[in-house]
C-alpha cells in the first residue's frame, strides 16, 4: 500500500504556546482519515500545515514521499475545503471549479469539459452559470468539493466542512461524503470536532487533544477499546466511575468505588491493588433486568431519574441507590421496557467484558 | 396621527432642505441664468450662448480644461495604487491591536488645514527648502534645484491631500474580505498577482469606486494646491474660474466656466460608474 501522506514529529509553537505537540501519522492511498479532537486542540493547525498555510516549527511532511518543507501552498499536490468553504463570491459555479485549472493554465475546451465532468459527479450538472447565492448549503458544500477534486489533488485537506449546516443536511452529507470519496478514491484527510462524523465516515481516527494523538486506530476499536480516559470519554457517552483495584487475577480485577460496591472487570494492562482507577461503562452496556441466571455480570439497582426518549438513542437517567451520581442507560426501543416509569426502582447488570479502566493520573 | 409625522418630519429636515435650497440651489440656478447671460454690441446684458462659444474658441481654455480632467485622472489612479497596499496591510497584515494606531496616524495630518499642508510641502520643496538643503550639504547637488511649481510636484500635492478619501473606503472594503478566500485562492495554485486581480480587487470594486468618485471630484474642484505647489504654470481650470470672477470679474463667464467643470466631472463619474459595471445608488450606500 503506498502512503500518500506522512507527518512526522510535527511541532508548531506560537511563541510560548504549543498548538501542535510532536505528532506523528501516516495515511495510505484511498483512505478516509479523521483527526478527532475538541475546538482548540490543535487540528486546524496541523491541517494548515499539510496545506501549507502554516510552517511547522519542528518535524517533516511529506506527501508521496516528496519534502514539503518550503514548498507554497499553491505549489503542492494538496487542496483544502475551508470551514466556511470560501467559495468566491464574485464568480459563478463554473468560473469557481475553473480557477484551479486556469491557474494551471490549461486548455480553455479542456477545462469546460473539466468542470462539466465534476460538476456532473457532484450531482450539480447545468449549474455553471449559478451564482454563488443562488446555491443552498449542501449545493455550495459540493461546490467546494468540485473546485479541490476537479484538480485531481493527492491528498483531500477538509476543515469542518459540514460545520455550518443544519442537522438533517450534515446527516445527509455525511452519507454523501462517504459515498463520493469511495467513488473517486482520492485520500481525505477530514477534521472535525463531531465523533459521529468521524466514526461515520473514516477508514481510521486520530483522536487528538491538546496538540497530542492520544490515539490513531479504526472507528470500531476507539468505541470498543479506547487507550486513554479522554478517548474513552469523548468518543461516544460514557458513565465514569472512580474505584481502586482490590483483588486480581491474570485479566481480571475486582474494583471498589468510594460507596462499597464491588466490581468485576476486565483488564487491559496489570495493575496492583491499591491503585486507583477510572472505570468507564458505555451506556449500552448495562442491561436493564438482566436474566437471573446469567451468574458473571456485576449488578446493582438503580432509580430511574427521568426518561429520555429519542428513538433508537433513548437512554434511562439514573441514581444508583447506594451513590450520589447519574448513569446514562441505553434503553432499547422494542417496547419492552414501556412499564418503566420515573421513581422505579430497577435492576442492572453489565459484564465484566464491557468496562474499560484507567489508573487514575 | 399620520398629519402629525409628516409635521415631525417637515419640522425636523427644514435646516437641511433651508441650507439646500438657499445655499446650493439657487445661487446655482442664479449662476445657470448668469452663464447664458452676455453683452450684446450695445452693452446691454442679453440671453446669448457666447460665453460658452468662447471657451471653445480659445485654446487656452479648454486645452486647460482637457489638462484638467487628464491630470485628476491620473492623480486619482496613483492614489489608487498608493492606496490599496496600505490599506492592505492595516486590514490583512499587521497586528490587529496596531490597525487603530495606524489609521490614526493616517488621519493625523487632516486634523491642520489643507493650506497648512501645502505650505508643509513647500518649505520642503522649494530652492532654499529642506530637501535642497541637505542634498547640498551631501554633496549630491552643487546648484539648489527648484522643485516646486513642476508638475510633478502638484500631482504629488493633489495625491496626498486625496490620500484619506481614497484609503478609508478601502480600508472598510478590504477589513470584509475573508482571509479565508485568500487563503483558498492560494491553495488552488494562485500566484500574489492572480489573488489581487481575480480577488482583492473584484471584492474592493465598490471601495475603489467610490474612493475614485470622491477623489477625482475633490482633485477636478481643487483650487489650492495646483495654485501653490504648480504656480501660474499649473494651468488647473480652476483658477480660470478664479480669474473670470475675480480678475476679469466676469461673473458671466466664470459661471460659464463653472458649469462646463460640473458637465465634465458629471461625465467623467458617468463613464467611470459604466466601466465599473456600477449603479451611483450602490456606490453612496
Amino acid at each position: 500500500m503506498q502512503i500518500d501522506l506522512s507527518v512526522q514529529k510535527v511541532t508548531k509553537r506560537f511563541q510560548d504556546f504549543t498548538a501542535v505537540d510532536s505528532v506523528s501519522f501516516e495515511v495510505q492511498t484511498g483512505r478516509f482519515f479523521s483527526i478527532l479532537g475538541p475546538s482548540g486542540c490543535g487540528k486546524t493547525t496541523l491541517l494548515r500545515m499539510i496545506a501549507g498555510l502554516t510552517e511547522p516549527t519542528t518535524g517533516a511532511i511529506e506527501i508521496r514521499g516528496k519534502s514539503m518543507a518550503g514548498i507554497p501552498p499553491n505549489k503542492r499536490p494538496v487542496n483544502l475545503i475551508f470551514q466556511h468553504l470560501a467559495l468566491f463570491p464574485m464568480m459563478n459555479v463554473g468560473e469557481n471549479v475553473a480557477f484551479g485549472l486556469q491557474r494551471r493554465g490549461e486548455n480553455k475546451t479542456v477545462i469546460r469539459e473539466k468542470v462539466h465532468a465534476i460538476l456532473e459527479r457532484v450531482d450539480l450538472s447545468g449549474f455553471e452559470d449559478k451564482k454563488i447565492d443562488q446555491l443552498s448549503g449542501g449545493q455550495k458544500q459540493r461546490v467546494a468539493i468540485a473546485r479541490c477534486l476537479v484538480l485531481e489533488p493527492t491528498v483531500l485537506l477538509l476543515d469542518e466542512p459540514l460545520g455550518a449546516l443544519d442537522l438533517k443536511l450534515r446527516e445527509q452529507m455525511k452519507v454523501e461524503l462517504k459515498k463520493l470519496q469511495a467513488k473517486v478514491g482520492t485520500t481525505f484527510v477530514y477534521i472535525t470536532h463531531d465523533q459521529s462524523e468521524a466514526l461515520v465516515m473514516s477508514d481510521a481516527v486520530a483522536v487528538m487533544n491538546h496538540g497530542e494523538f492520544e490515539q490513531i486506530d479504526t472507528p470500531q476499536n476507539l468505541y470498543a477499546q479506547p487507550r486513554t480516559p479522554f478517548v474513552a470519554q469523548f468518543v461516544g457517552d460514557s458513565n465514569a466511575w472512580s474505584g481502586t483495584v482490590r483483588q486480581r487475577t491474570e485479566s481480571t480485577a475486582e474494583i471498589e468505588t468510594p460507596e462499597g460496591a464491588i466490581f468485576r472487570t476486565k483488564l487491559e494492562k496489570t495493575l496492583e491493588p491499591g491503585t486507583e482507577v477510572d472505570l468507564f461503562l458505555r451506556p449500552e452496556a448495562m442491561l436493564i433486568q438482566p436474566d437471573p441466571s446469567i451468574a458473571s455480570l456485576n449488578r446493582f439497582t438503580v432509580v430511574v431519574k427521568s426518561i429520555l426518549f429519542d428513538g433508537a438513542n433513548s437512554r434511562l437517567l439514573a441514581n444508583p441507590l447506594d451513590a450520589d451520581k447519574e448513569l446514562l442507560v441505553a434503553l432499547p426501543q422494542n417496547r419492552q421496557y414501556d412499564y418503566i416509569q420515573v421513581n422505579d426502582k430497577v435492576e442492572i447488570g453489565w459484564d465484566k467484558q464491557s468496562g474499560i479502566c484507567f489508573p487514575k493520573k | 396621527m399620520k398629519s402629525q409625522y409628516r409635521w415631525g418630519l417637515l419640522f425636523f429636515l427644514s435646516p437641511v432642505l433651508l441650507w439646500l435650497v438657499l445655499l446650493i440651489v439657487l445661487p446655482q440656478i442664479d449662476l445657470l441664468i448668469m452663464s447664458f447671460r452676455a453683452e450684446n454690441d450695445f452693452g446691454e446684458l442679453v440671453w446669448s450662448v457666447s460665453n460658452y462659444l468662447i471657451f471653445f474658441r480659445e485654446p487656452i481654455y479648454w486645452l486647460t480644461f482637457v489638462r484638467t480632467a487628464v491630470y485628476s485622472i491620473l492623480v486619482t489612479f496613483l492614489t489608487f495604487v498608493i492606496a490599496l497596499p496600505i490599506a492592505f496591510y492595516i486590514t490583512k497584515v499587521v497586528n490587529p491591536r496596531f490597525q487603530g494606531f495606524l489609521t490614526l496616524l493616517l488621519l493625523l495630518p487632516f486634523w491642520v488645514s489643507e493650506l497648512v499642508r501645502v505650505y508643509g510641502w513647500m518649505i520642503l520643496l522649494r530652492e532654499t527648502g529642506v530637501i535642497n538643503h541637505f542634498l547640498l550639504k551631501l554633496g549630491i547637488l552643487n546648484q539648489p534645484i527648484e522643485m516646486l511649481y513642476r508638475d510633478a510636484t502638484m500631482v504629488l500635492g493633489l495625491v496626498y491631500t486625496s490620500m484619506l478619501f481614497m484609503v478609508v473606503p478601502l480600508l472598510s472594503v478590504l477589513d470584509s474580505l475573508d482571509n479565508s478566500l485568500i487563503e483558498a485562492a492560494y491553495d488552488l495554485g494562485a500566484n500574489m498577482w492572480t489573488i489581487l486581480f481575480k480577488i482583492i480587487i473584484p471584492h474592493a470594486t465598490p471601495g475603489i469606486v467610490s474612493g475614485s468618485i470622491v477623489v477625482f471630484m475633490l482633485t477636478l474642484g481643487n483650487y489650492l494646491t495646483p495654485n501653490l505647489m504648480g504656480g501660474k504654470n499649473s494651468l488647473w481650470f480652476t483658477e480660470q474660474i478664479y480669474n473670470q470672477f475675480i480678475a476679469s470679474f466676469n461673473w458671466n463667464q466664470g459661471s460659464a466656466f463653472g458649469f462646463l467643470l460640473l458637465f465634465l466631472s458629471s461625465i467623467v463619474v458617468w463613464l467611470g460608474l459604466k466601466l465599473s459595471r456600477r449603479s451611483l445608488r450602490k456606490v453612496v450606500q
